[in-house]
């Protein structure tokens, strides 16, 4: 028997009420101030504003993913940016088939690192990406595979713990140094970018930009009350079981391996759907998003918001961001160690992280 | 010869100068021709200075200072202004814009002669190296004078390698004869050596002119030629394989170096410690700050790193243990996350320190150059004490963990933390020796790898992830397993990397080893009892 999605247990999860009013104000506030306020106004939200939000809220979305394993399933992956970043590329390759003629080298079929590596035809793999709707399978398709074929082989052998996070550590560097290399077909170092418009909107226009944060924050609202739902059912049980007591777990006679492998696929398919709405919005994807660096800021956005809770981690990564953006612009030299900092003292200190400081938050 | 000077009287040594010096003057201007006849006249005065002299005239080395016509040897031609050597002492004699000197023309046919003289000087020379460098230039351009120099040499040589050297010199310009027996027994001397210019001078014989035709018409020679050049085919790609194996075992033994400092922190406590990679980096520079303090004293100065990177490296990691991580004990993700934070601190703290650009640290002498084996074989001098080194230090840790007390304390608690407390091991006192000792070896790691790439804020970064395998391959907290898997792991790169490229050959080898553990999930050598389970 599940807990219904809009009935909270007693004493509940009103940090998650909170989270989904606040979402829904961005929702509302962010059309109006950048379209109805006047751009003289001290009011007025610029292009540059809305695409930090979006991107905060990317973030946010990976790090719901990540907390989603690791807070409640005991899974450290420090490789999910390899499914952020897979969910990007896909929509990067629907954006750059829509260039089009537009190029520089204004071939009609071939993107223009295509043409300028030489290629006479289009790969078999970049087939059908002139449909969005095709990217929007594959951006759920190419994480959720890789999630299963990795997880089927991890979890089968009983991969677990540290080790489990240093291969998914490898995995993440593998795809890193494969995106690379131009053959790959890829577009190599220089990834995609230059994107022109998507689905006929032009990708520099405001309206776009709004249209394109909405989407952003309808995907988080949604794909958080999925992790709830998951997390507050019996099957959610179970998974926190597995966090507490594998073996006892696996003895009771719960198929443990399953259990992570779905959990594990679904966390990929959502960090990929959050890279897929990151692309557009920055404008490009290349392969340091692979970056092992990458996929363990995500975890520390967790640990800082506080593990387990969900709306926490997303907390956590927009404050972590917000941080970032603010301090690698007035002191870059502060940075890293800040950063540093910040992974020491909140794992030493503050093992619940931000919102362990607010008791009101938790139900007892 | 320096003999020979000793028990020269005085004045005859400075008018044997003398004489040499005025010999030389002639060459300002003399005709080609005269400069023929000089030359031969400086080769017989047996002046110590000739050689060098002789060489410098054959390489355009040689000047002449425009306001007082004295003769000089310049160190580079390359160089403005030049450094000048004093062509009678051989001893620096200052410097001179490349202007106000002369230099002193050669034609071929001076050359020629130039060449030959200077080759047989380097042919006497007491110094068999030398007479091997001698015969193996004189091999690339064979002419009657040389050859009847090497036959000469022949009859007297007793250094088998110059010997065999001549020998397939002779055979090489026997080959141009015309009797085919000769040939035939050219050829079949030739079969022994290994130089590429052997082979392909014997390639030539096989060869096909453009119009079909066979360049050599002895079918007999083209045959023993073709069997030749397959047989020197097959020796040189049987060595070139024993380099590629010797570049693995010297890759493999760098990321052995990292592994087992970190298999011993894991192996201890259960940690992966993600600032290992910096503290190697400290290492490096800990190498880096030694060579600065006492310059000129670049050999030393690494022996001298070795304790200093030891200790650097290994107080960090000692307070690193007590300030962090002996508060996050059972809560081994946490702890990786910390060590994280603690590597970027590490990283920019360098970074402020030295500025992010990278360093080179200078290489001793006695670690620079190749050991040449023969024609296709040549093992670098600083891979070959690299890989010394690592077995040295490997030993040592082992000796360390099996035959001292902190050894048998450090056992004690991996294998069982709790029942080692218990007999009244102080545990908090062995982990935290047990990282320093880790860290230390970390940066002993890095004074290694100074030696073979830049220092700079992100060496640690590009290793760790390989060392990392390298611990999940051998299998966790087990020495033998890191050194297996990281000497594996260094020879099966090197081996897919002529194949299959840099890039494919890492990957090719991450996913092998995400294979590998569904077969062995806890590595090569796995942990066994009790203390398995728990981490």
């Amino acid at each position: 028997m599940t807990f219904p999605l809009w009935k909270t247990r007693p004493g509940g999860d009103r940090g998650g009420a909170w989270f989904l009013a606040v979402l829904f104000v961005v929702a509302v506030a962010v059309p109006i101030l950048n379209q109805a306020v006047p751009s003289s106004s001290a009011f007025h939200l610029s292009a540059f504003g809305i695409t930090l939000i979006g991107k905060y809220l990317c973030y946010g979305m990976l790090a719901l993913s990540v907390d989603l394993i690791w807070g409640y399933c005991g899974i450290l992956s420090l490789g999910h940016a390899a499914f952020f970043s897979l969910g990007g590329y896909a929509i990067g390759m629907y954006l750059m088939r829509q260039i089009g003629p537009r190029g520089v080298y204004g071939n009609p079929i071939l993107p223009d690192f295509m043409v300028f590596l030489n290629y006479k035809s289009l790969p078999w793999f970049w087939y059908g990406f002139n449909h969005f709707s095709f990217a929007l399978l594959m951006m759920v398709l190419a994480p959720g595979l890789l999630a299963l074929v990795f997880g089927w082989f991890a979890f089968r052998s009983r991969v677990t713990g540290v080790y489990f996070s240093i291969i998914t550590q490898a995995l993440t560097y593998a795809l890193m140094l494969a995106f690379f290399r131009n053959d790959m077909g890829f577009g190599g170092n220089n990834g995609f970018t230059d994107f022109k418009d998507i689905m006929g909107f032009d990708l520099h226009s405001d309206g776009t930009h709004v249209v394109l944060l909405v989407c952003t924050v309808v995907a988080l609202a949604a794909s958080y009350m999925a992790c709830r739902t998951i997390v507050e059912s019996r099957a959610g049980r179970v998974i926190r079981a597995i966090r507490d007591a594998e073996s006892r777990t696996r003895f009771l006679g719960y198929p443990v391996e399953s259990f992570k492998l779905w959990l594990f696929v679904f966390s990929g398919i959502i960090a990929g759907i959050a890279g897929a709405l990151y692309v557009p919005q920055v404008g490009i994807i290349n392969p340091s998003e692979f970056a092992p660096i990458n996929s363990i800021e995500a975890v520390i956005w967790v640990a800082v918001g506080g593990r387990g809770t969900l709306y926490g981690a997303i907390a956590g990564a927009v404050l972590v961001n917000y941080a970032k953006t603010y301090l690698t612009g007035a002191f870059p030299e502060v940075w890293l160690y800040a950063l540093g900092a910040l992974f020491v003292l909140v794992t030493v200190f503050l093992p619940r992280g931000i919102i362990g400081l607010l008791p009101t938050l938790e139900k007892k | 010869m320096l003999s020979l000077r000793l028990i020269t009287p005085l004045h005859a040594q400075s008018s044997n100068d003398a004489a040499f010096l005025s010999t030389l003057g002639e060459l300002r201007e003399a005709s080609y021709d005269d400069k023929g006849a000089i030359v031969e006249r400086l080769s017989r005065s047996g002046h110590s200075s000739v050689r060098p002299v002789l060489t410098a005239l054959l390489d355009g080395r040689l000047y002449s200072r425009n306001s007082d016509q004295k003769i000089f040897i310049v160190k580079s031609a390359d160089v403005d202004p030049f450094n000048l050597i004093d062509p009678v002492s051989l001893k620096p004699a200052g410097s001179a814009a490349a202007d106000s000197l002369t230099q002193i023309g050669t034609n071929n046919g001076l050359r020629r002669l130039l060449r030959t003289t200077v080759a047989r000087f380097a042919l006497s020379s007491p110094d068999a190296v030398v007479r091997l460098d001698a015969v193996r230039e004189m091999l690339k351009s064979l002419d009657d004078p040389t050859v009847t120099l090497l036959r000469e040499r022949a009859a007297v040589e007793t250094n088998s390698g110059v010997k065999k050297e001549i020998a397939s010199a002779l055979a090489l310009a026997a080959l141009d004869g015309s009797d085919s027996k000769a040939r035939l027994e050219a050829i079949a001397t030739l079969r022994q050596s290994l130089s590429q210019d052997v082979r392909n001078r014997l390639a030539l014989l096989v060869d096909k002119s453009p119009g079909g035709a066979f360049v050599e018409s002895d079918e007999a020679v083209r045959r023993a030629a073709a069997s030749a050049v397959q047989s020197i085919d097959g020796w040189r790609s049987f060595y070139s394989d024993i380099q590629t194996l010797f570049f693995g075992l010297s890759l493999g033994s760098v990321l052995v170096l990292i592994a087992i400092g970190l298999a011993i922190t894991f192996g201890v406590m259960g940690v992966i410690n993600m600032a290992h990679g910096e503290l190697m980096m400290l290492g490096a520079y800990t190498t880096y700050a030694v060579q600065l303090a006492m310059p000129g004293h670049i050999g030393t100065s690494i022996l001298l790193a070795i304790p200093a990177a030891f200790i650097v490296s290994g107080l960090t990691g000692v307070l690193m243990e007590r300030t962090i991580i002996q508060f996050l004990y059972g809560r081994p993700l946490e702890t990786l996350l910390a060590t994280f934070g603690v590597s970027l601190i590490l990283q920019q703290t360098v970074r402020s320190i030295f500025s992010a650009n990278n360093r080179s640290v200078l290489t001793p002498e006695w670690m620079s150059g190749s050991l040449r084996l023969n024609d296709a074989l040549a093992i670098t001098y600083n891979r070959l004490y690299i890989v010394i080194f690592t077995l040295i230090v490997f030993f040592l840790i082992l000796l360390v963990l099996k035959r001292t007390r902190i050894g048998l304390d450090i056992r004690a608690v991996s294998q069982n933390r709790s029942m080692a407390k218990a007999m009244g091991i102080r545990t908090e006192w062995v982990d935290a020796m047990t990282f320093g000792l880790g860290s230390g070896i970390a940066g002993v790691a890095g004074v290694a790898l100074s030696q073979l790439t830049n220092v700079g804020p992100n060496l640690g970064q590009s290793y760790i992830i390989d060392s990392f395998m390298v611990v999940v391959f051998g299998g966790v907290g087990n020495l033998w397993g890191s050194l297996i898997g990281g000497m594996s792991m260094g020879t099966v790169n090197e081996l897919l990397e002529p194949y299959a490229g840099a890039v494919l050959s890492k990957i090719l080898i991450l996913v092998a080893l995400i294979l590998f553990i569904q077969i062995r999930p806890r590595g090569l050598f796995p942990q066994k009892g009790r203390a398995a389970e728990d981490k």
